[in-house]
């Protein structure tokens, strides 16, 4: 009963906010739209770690790691290089997925909460170097002035806010059209099915640790993907943009959007980025302590976030199966510390 | 002669940050022993772990006035404080499925923002300077150099509480009970002991011991806006590094990355940023569990 209500106020508020996005650069103003294009590079950070938490069960507070390095390496080719969108984006997709790729060995081979772990320390790290490497990176100062990004050879600069915002939608609409449809096919069922009951994956001959490596370095290119369209959003990027309190916000955002669900979490990851942002700017010194009291909220009034207690009408009722929920805590959670130390 | 004379010139400019690398390896392994006792026994990720380190900071930048009775008075409300943010942190993870990490770590993620934006409105914006009694306040010599007497008597005491804490660990009821439920939490919660009793002491000892770190290490990380990040960052590290619930390992952990931050800096400067990450790539690579394989032989 609850969960029924529950899907149905994710569906209408989904609906929503999709609309809202579709038809926001023509009703909100300048500063707005280049906002809300800021949220909808999160937003599709988002869906690549709804791809790993929800989908391949690994959860993770690193996808800021191959953001930040699509971001970065946008930054350097859109200043240097070339304005041609194409390439920026592809550039940034393929430093997402090398910095995703150099990190398979330390996170592949965990499981559940270890996950978590190391890829809080691989993003913690990163901001660490990014803030330190000053040739490169501009150090705490970030790189500024980049200069307009043309979506594809001949077409004219992206001036104005709006046209930067629509850029960003049709790139989020095509890169999340495209990942819902490689999750119908096989990749999508075995990914799933390793989230469920890896052994018997296992068993049946699939090369389960070959899968998880191909679906983190996906969730990278997608996430470095989404640091271009930062780039091409704020033509501003500095250390600041990738911190932990990002990725937490983004994995926050997934859950509410229940993690197994790509549209949930692009619609969850928008919702939290706009709730911070407004935060900040109604209540300047105080946005991170509401900011928290909500994370504390919000988790006490996940459906599969908090244990059921059981009164005494649970008892009346016959013991029954619980049913399959798609966001429910993937198997793999589980068996993970023994693992470990084992 | 000159040749043993050249020698000792060229390992001489690394005795200092070797000395400090201990300092801060020692600080590093008291403020990190609390988050494996956390991650280890009671199996929650505590993000809000850097935060009860900062707890203590605060504390002993805002009690310490150069006296011996203040640094007691802060050492006693630091560890008090921290302790009972620890219990608070239990009560509030009491209602979350125990196997749900995911919603553990949003828990204590937001309760690591709301406490960390509650200290820097308590104690204001701005670093806070940290007193030492005024005893420690000079320099000693050590080996023809001048080095800050608080951070040897530091290395001192973070060695005793060091060997205080693996007594306690091996020899004592808790510490076995604590041992126990790393090894078999089912055993242990049939043979009677609430698993909620145990989460609660545990995340208490560890706010005790993070809040110990605080007060202590104050001079080395003081306490300020990114403090609680980075004692988060660097226990997270010695976790991996040092696999759970292996006291040799995670003081083995802790003071390799003392010295990576300190003699490594000094050594390779321009490769300073990579330094933590390269160390972290070379253990996980070579052995995903970890640098101690069994921590029953400790």
């Amino acid at each position: 009963m609850m969960d029924e209500v529950i899907r149905r106020v994710r569906r209408s508020v989904a609906a929503l906010v999709l609309v809202g996005l579709v038809v926001a650069p023509w009703v909100v103003d300048d500063y707005t739209a280049a906002i809300l294009a800021r949220t909808l590079a999160l937003a599709l950070v988002g869906v690549s770690v709804a791809l790993l938490t929800g989908v391949a069960g690994m959860p993770t507070l690193g996808q800021t790691a191959p953001y930040a390095a699509g971001a970065y390496a946008c930054a350097v080719v859109g200043s240097q290089i070339s304005d041609v969108g194409v390439v920026q984006l592809v550039v940034a997709a393929g430093a997402g997925a090398v910095l995703a790729a150099l990190t398979v060995p330390l996170v592949v081979p965990a499981r559940g909460v270890i996950v978590l772990m190391i890829t809080l320390a691989i993003c913690e790290l990163v901001v660490t170097v990014l803030g330190r490497w000053r040739s490169v990176t501009g150090g705490t100062d970030g790189l500024a002035g980049i200069a307009a990004v043309r979506p594809f050879w001949g077409l004219p600069a992206l001036a104005s806010d709006q046209a930067r915002y629509l850029y960003t939608l049709v790139v989020v609409a095509t890169l999340v059209g495209a990942v819902l449809l490689l999750l119908r096919t096989r990749v999508g069922l075995v990914l799933r099915a390793g989230r469920d009951d890896e052994t018997r994956l296992r068993a049946s001959g699939h090369r389960v640790p070959l899968y998880l490596s191909g679906a983190h370095i996906l969730a990278g290119a997608i996430a470095g993907a989404a640091g271009s369209l930062l780039v091409v959003a704020q033509q501003y990027i500095s250390p600041a943009d990738f911190g932990f309190d990002t990725s937490a916000l983004l994995l926050l955002g997934v859950v509410i959007g229940g993690t197994a669900s790509v549209g949930g979490a692009l619609v969850g990851a928008a919702l939290v980025i706009a709730v911070r942002d407004w935060l900040f700017g109604v209540l300047p010194g105080h946005a991170p302590l509401v900011l928290g009291v909500l994370f504390v909220a919000t988790v006490y009034l996940l459906p599969s976030g908090v244990k059921r207690v059981r009164g005494p009408r649970d008892r009346s009722q016959p013991p029954t199966v619980p049913p399959s929920r798609p966001d429910a805590t993937p198997a793999r959670d589980h068996a993970t510390v023994p693992e470990l130390r084992a | 002669m000159i040749a043993v004379a050249a020698g000792a010139n060229r390992i001489d400019p690394y005795i200092i940050p070797a000395l400090d690398g201990v300092a801060y390896g020692l600080l590093v392994f008291v403020a990190a022993a609390g988050l494996v006792f956390c991650f280890g026994v009671a199996n929650i990720l505590n993000l809000a772990h850097g935060t009860l380190y900062a707890i203590g900071g605060y504390t002993a930048a805002a009690l310490l006035d150069g006296g011996w009775l203040s640094l007691a008075l802060a050492l006693a409300v630091g560890v008090l404080a921290a302790a009972a943010a620890g219990v608070l942190l239990a009560g509030l993870l009491t209602p979350v499925a125990t196997g749900n990490h995911l919603t553990q770590a949003l828990l204590t993620f937001g309760v690591a923002l709301a406490g960390g934006s509650l200290l820097v409105a308590g104690f204001g914006p701005d670093d806070p300077q940290v007193r030492v009694p005024a005893a420690l306040d000079g320099s000693v010599v050590v080996a023809g150099h001048r080095y800050a007497a608080y951070r040897l008597v530091f290395i001192v005491v973070a060695a005793v509480i060091a060997t205080a804490l693996y007594l306690t660990v091996r020899r004592t009821r808790a510490g076995m009970l604590v041992r126990a439920a790393v090894d078999d939490p089912e055993m242990v919660a049939c043979m009677g002991v609430s698993p909620g009793r145990i989460r609660a002491g545990v995340l208490a000892a560890a706010g005790a011991l993070a809040g110990a770190a605080g007060v202590l290490g104050a001079p080395i990380i003081g306490p300020g806006a990114d403090t609680a990040d980075t004692v988060l960052l660097l226990s997270l590290v010695v976790v991996v590094l040092g696999g759970l619930g292996s006291m040799a390992g995670t003081l083995l952990a802790a003071l390799a990355i003392g010295e990576i931050q300190t003699l490594g800096v000094a050594l390779l400067p321009s490769a300073a940023p990579f330094l933590l990450f390269a160390a972290m790539a070379a253990v996980l690579a070579a052995r995903a569990r970890g640098l101690a394989t069994s921590w029953r032989a400790t």
